[in-house]
């Protein structure tokens, strides 16, 4: 391909951010940090758009259907003929809307830390992180075999728990980095042997080949797999479902979702963009790369639904009880993407069938951007209020306008009011359920219902509502100690946060006109994208309900919603403490990992292994005190010896060895 | 009657010289007399290869020629063995081996 070098530089880009800044950024470039990156990355950005328009409108297709182009691709190492793990990089609709997401969300993100940001200590340091990521996850995309994904997999984790990590002096964060890369790392082990048994079974880790391997009857590899059973469960399942579990862990589907609430410790840009935008879809864009071969079986597929609408619902019902803004929106993060899911789970391949596939990729876009946009948005308010308790605002529509309106147009796009984004991508997935799957719809809708409720709760908690008493004298810092704003400058944080605000508030607007279901498709033909009226009817008459109950409870200070709290009491309680998630996890690891099995592993290292090692040393030890004697400083002594020695040797050559 | 020495005279004084040697190796304190007897036992080496070379091999000379080495030899170890012979009495106004046993575990 003539472009190779263009989609190389994408990725090469910000890695030459990081390499550049996270070398020399502390000494040379800590006030130039922001500009060197965001330079960068705006020509990454460039080139993605245009790889992508070319894609989709210039080579892309070959008669009608969208093609997998392999754009370069060179052998990294080879295990046996025709058996190779390749460095490359491939196109397809999927991966060209990535890029798009991608590259977009992280020059909006690079932009708004200049201002966020602005006095941080390190702040070359996190420019190099966010290198780091954005080269990891637009790396995992381009990947062309299961083998590269799995390494820009794991580098995405790293520079995710970096990122969250970023204050290390604040213990708080430092146990959230911990346990969001345990709990991924967990999840990502299952992922490893799922790589290693689909691989084994098709023969091959480049997705092209083993997709086409696996989803054909006539291939013996797919007979294969089928037919080998575990646990009779065949082969083929249990790859998929292992890979899942580690599309589970990075896009937080429950029960693995711990780790994404506490993540909201890192900086505000890095939660829009690392936990809402991009890495955390890496799960959905995993199982949507594999989606042929997870057609294949029917289990597999049911996994990732049932798994996704459970999620969703599950994140949506803790959503509406959380009091940290960022904790809601990482709830309802994970509720997103358990639509993403569950509508590819529900999907099928071809034609009007495969409308879930479209949808749940048309929402991962749009979700992009509505959420992104709520993240940075709420980065405003906490660095106007300098907390993240919604309890500590109120009434701040005066104080950030731009933010106001913005947030406002996300929340709306959120909970599928038309004409916003949210709402044509949200119906496509509702209807994709409607077809195949009624229970799953019935959820879905519901949780539509209270995405609105949830998301508005927050909005009129944070806007109107009344002002607690201190948001009079804001001068003077105050609410939760260790806030992540720096100086105290009031206002909306000048050009440089609006800007990616407004952007998003317009693509938030504007992106569900776009007609996906022509880009993105099971098959790679185009699919005439369906609206019907009559079906829209109950998911927005539900959301302007939610919404509604919203404006009763939070609109003004009333105490409607805490008497409901209390009128609910075990169960909002309940879902006040993520419905006691965390403390089963406690549990599993301080008393049973650790108490049965731990305890055990212990005392054999302590008894067995270490007393192996100690006898070993205490045996040396007894007997060179026994021959050091030998050593005795006399040299007539030594001469005996030797002449022993040398009559033996004799007696040996001569009479013994002949 | 002319007594002429044989191969096996030859070789009871070689023998002879080389535990007197040895004896005195192992029983003497002082260095030089121990010097002495390393001498004595190359001496009785000596011997046996010039006696082997005459009855053995009389038209060749590499017996000879090996003792003419080890003589050069020796004279070489003297002078090495002298010196630190001279160094060990420096340190400990002594050269009685058993004075000097510190060089030990």
């Amino acid at each position: 391909m003539s472009n190779a070098v263009e989609i190389a530089l994408i990725p090469l880009l910000p890695l030459a951010a990081f390499i550049v800044l996270g070398l020399f950024g502390r000494k040379h470039f800590n006030q130039s940090a922001g500009i060197i990156a965001t330079t960068l990355l705006t020509t990454s950005a460039g080139l993605a758009f245009y790889t992508a328009y070319q894609y989709f409108f210039q080579y892309g297709k070959v008669a009608g259907v969208y093609q997998k182009v392999i754009v370069f691709k060179y052998t990294w190492l080879q295990f046996s003929e025709g058996f190779s793990i390749d460095m490359g990089a491939m196109i397809d609709p999927i991966t060209a809307m990535m890029l798009v997401v991608v590259t977009l969300i992280s020059l909006l993100v690079h932009i708004y830390s200049l201002a966020y940001l602005k006095g941080e200590k390190r702040f070359a340091t996190y420019y190099a992180f966010l290198g780091l990521f954005t080269f990891s996850m637009l790396g995992l995309v381009l990947s062309s075999n299961i083998f590269q994904l799995y390494i820009f997999w794991e580098l995405v984790g790293v520079s995710s728990f970096l990122l969250i990590g970023f204050y290390y002096d604040k213990p708080s964060a430092v146990a959230a980095c911990k346990k969001a890369f345990i709990v991924t790392r967990f999840a990502d082990l299952g992922f490893l042997i799922g790589i290693l048994i689909l691989s084994f079974y098709a023969g091959t880790f480049n997705f092209s080949e083993l997709i086409e391997r696996l989803t054909s009857y006539e291939s013996s590899n797919l007979l294969t797999a089928i037919n080998a059973s575990f646990v009779g469960i065949s082969a083929l399942t249990w790859g998929l479902v292992l890979v899942f579990i580690g599309g589970a862990g990075k896009s937080a589907m429950f029960p693995l979702h711990i780790w994404l609430p506490d993540a909201m410790e890192g900086p505000t840009p890095v939660s829009a963009l690392i936990h809402a935008a991009t890495m955390v879809v890496a799960g959905v864009f995993l199982v949507a790369r594999l989606f042929p071969v997870f057609q294949m079986s029917p289990p597999a597929m049911d996994i990732v639904a049932y798994t996704g609408i459970f999620s969703a619902l599950f994140a949506a019902i803790i959503a509406c009880t959380q009091t940290d803004i960022k904790r809601v929106l990482a709830y309802s993060t994970m509720s997103q993407i358990g639509f993403m899911m569950f509508a590819l789970g529900v999907s099928k391949t071809g034609g009007e069938a495969g409308l879930g596939f479209t949808a749940s990729m048309f929402h991962l876009f749009t979700h992009a951007m509505f959420k992104a946009l709520l993240f940075l948005g709420a980065g405003a308010v906490i660095h106007y209020v300098h907390s993240n308790d919604m309890k500590d605002m109120g009434g701040l529509r005066k104080y950030l306008p731009i933010t106001h309106i913005t947030f406002l147009i996300a929340c709306l796009a959120i909970s599928g009011i038309p004409p916003f984004a949210g709402f044509f991508s949200k119906e496509e997935i509702l209807l994709a359920a409607y077809q195949q799957n009624h229970l799953v719809f019935y959820a879905a809708l519901i949780t539509s219902g209270l995405t609105a409720f949830y998301m508005f709760r927050l909005y009129f908690s944070i806007f109107w509502n009344t002002a607690p008493s201190p948001l009079e004298n804001l001068s003077k810092p105050f609410g939760r100690t260790g806030g992540e704003a720096h100086g105290d400058h009031p206002g909306e944080g000048g050009f440089a946060m609006m800007m990616p605000l407004v952007l998003l508030a317009i693509a938030s607007c504007i992106a569900g006109f776009i007609p996906f279901g022509n880009f993105v498709t099971t098959d790679g033909k185009a699919l005439a994208s369906q609206m019907h009226l009559s079906f829209s009817i109950a998911p927005v008459a539900l959301a302007v309900t939610g919404i509604l109950i919203a404006v009763l409870f939070y609109k003004t200070n009333n105490n409607k919603a805490d008497k409901l709290a209390a009128s609910l009491n075990g169960f909002y309680k309940a879902a006040y403490r993520k419905f006691y998630i965390d403390e089963m996890y406690l549990f599993i690891t301080n008393n049973i990992l650790f108490g049965i099995i731990g305890k055990w592993a212990a005392w054999f290292d302590k008894n067995v292994v270490d007393g192996l090692v100690n006898a070993t040393a205490n045996g040396t030890g007894e007997l060179s005190e026994k021959i050091k004697t030998f050593q005795s400083g006399k040299v007539q002594q030594y001469a005996i010896f030797f002449l022993v020695g040398v009559i033996g040797l004799a007696v040996l050559f001569i009479y013994i060895w002949k | 009657m002319l007594l002429l020495p044989g191969l096996y005279h030859l070789l009871f004084i070689s023998t002879a010289l080389f535990f007197i040697g040895m004896f005195g190796f192992f029983t003497r304190k002082n260095l030089i007399t121990m010097l002495m007897s390393v001498e004595l036992i190359l001496n009785s080496v000596n011997l046996n290869f010039i006696a082997f070379n005459k009855y053995l091999w009389p038209n060749r000379l590499d017996g000879v020629f090996f003792t003419i080495f080890v003589i050069a030899i020796a004279a070489a170890e003297a002078a090495v063995a002298i010196a630190i012979i001279i160094n060990l009495y420096r340190s400990h106004q002594s050269i009685d081996v058993a004075q000097t046993e510190e060089m030990k575990y």
